[in-house]
């Protein structure tokens, strides 16, 4: 008998919640360190095609990102249902690309200015005429690095 | 008695059991604000612009290899129409030449790949055959690492890979789509 209460006696500490915020906090690094601020809402639909010959972008504050696609539901009465570019937070032509690019590059410094890279999000089912019209936007504003952000295909 | 019991309270610690919810509180800002951003893509390197169109005649025929892709997404690979999935394995046969035919490339460094879409084709194959292009070369540059050095050609350093890059250079040529099937 006396055996028995002991044992539930001892048994009976609650379990200490003192390591919970440490363990929390982990978690909030983890989070802070993958992911990044959103800096733009889509206001087109983006989705990427996949492609197996990728490179990574290594340095955010280098890259602009260009977007490309149809103009999501709540847009079309403003935008049109045909396929936009996105720079910034707004609808833009090609026209606004050479300004979009310049004040990009004024805030990077002088020495990294050639490492800039424009990264085109462009939607997989967009026909390549609008692409193809960006291009010569960049061509002729001097901004050759660019990358086509796709998926990893699965093999 | 009551003098004990104040001293016991000065001894007591902060209480840290709301420290959990703030630590949540911050966990849930960063979630939401936040984005996994899936920074990869193929890496291209446009050519400066240029008022005056490219001429091509001054190629000879057997060393360009012309991709088409038109507006309905078919491709005509050197006059004949063609297939994404023997694309890599027929550009990687062109460049290299093994069985020294007439009509391929006459080595390596004089092959040129020439590609040209409608405005109506869609981004997603363009896409698609610009990755098969990239593929190829990609291949047949850690082939030559592989058989020069015997490592692949991201493990080379940067002399080695100029060597490799003069041996397959990557001549790409994109020309001006031509307006078919614009939506």
């Amino acid at each position: 008998m006396s055996k028995f209460e002991k044992k539930r006696g001892k048994s009976s500490p609650a379990i200490s919640t003192a390591s919970l915020p440490d363990i929390i906090f982990m978690l909030l690094f983890f989070f802070m360190m993958v992911t990044v601020m959103r800096d733009s809402s889509l206001k087109v639909s983006v989705v990427t095609p996949s492609a197996t010959e990728l490179t990574k972008l290594e340095k955010k504050s280098l890259v602009n990102y260009l977007y490309i696609g149809k103009p999501t539901a709540e847009y079309v009465p403003e935008a049109g249902n045909k396929s936009r570019l996105q720079l910034g937070d707004k609808f833009a032509d090609t026209d606004d690309i050479p300004l979009f690019l310049e004040n990009h590059r004024q805030k990077v410094d002088e020495r990294q200015r050639g490492l800039i890279t424009s990264s085109l999000r462009v939607d997989k089912a967009t026909t390549m005429g609008i692409v193809g019209d960006v291009k010569t936007a960049l061509r002729k504003s001097g901004q050759y690095k660019v990358n086509y952000s796709a998926k990893k295909r699965a093999e | 008695m009551a003098k004990k019991s104040s001293r016991d309270r000065l001894s007591n610690e902060v209480n840290a059991g709301s420290m959990a919810d703030i630590a949540f509180l911050l966990l849930i800002f960063f979630l939401v604000t936040t984005t996994i951003v899936e920074d990869k893509g193929v890496l291209v390197r446009l050519p400066p612009w240029s008022e005056e169109e490219p001429d091509v005649l001054k190629f000879n025929k057997r060393n360009v290899y012309s991709i088409l892709v038109n507006a309905n997404n078919d491709l005509l690979v050197r006059g004949e129409p063609s297939d994404v999935e023997s694309l890599k394995d027929d550009i990687k046969e062109f460049i290299m030449n093994p069985k020294k035919r007439e009509d391929y490339a006459e080595s390596s460094k004089d092959a040129i790949v020439s590609f040209k879409n409608d405005r109506g084709t869609e981004y997603e194959k363009y896409l698609e055959v610009y990755n098969e292009v990239m593929a190829a070369y990609n291949e047949l540059r850690d082939e030559v690492a592989n058989s020069k050095f015997g490592k692949d050609y991201e493990f080379l350093d940067k002399n080695q890979r100029n060597e490799v890059k003069e041996i397959v250079p990557m001549k790409l040529s994109e020309a001006e789509p031509t307006s078919f099937g614009e939506e």
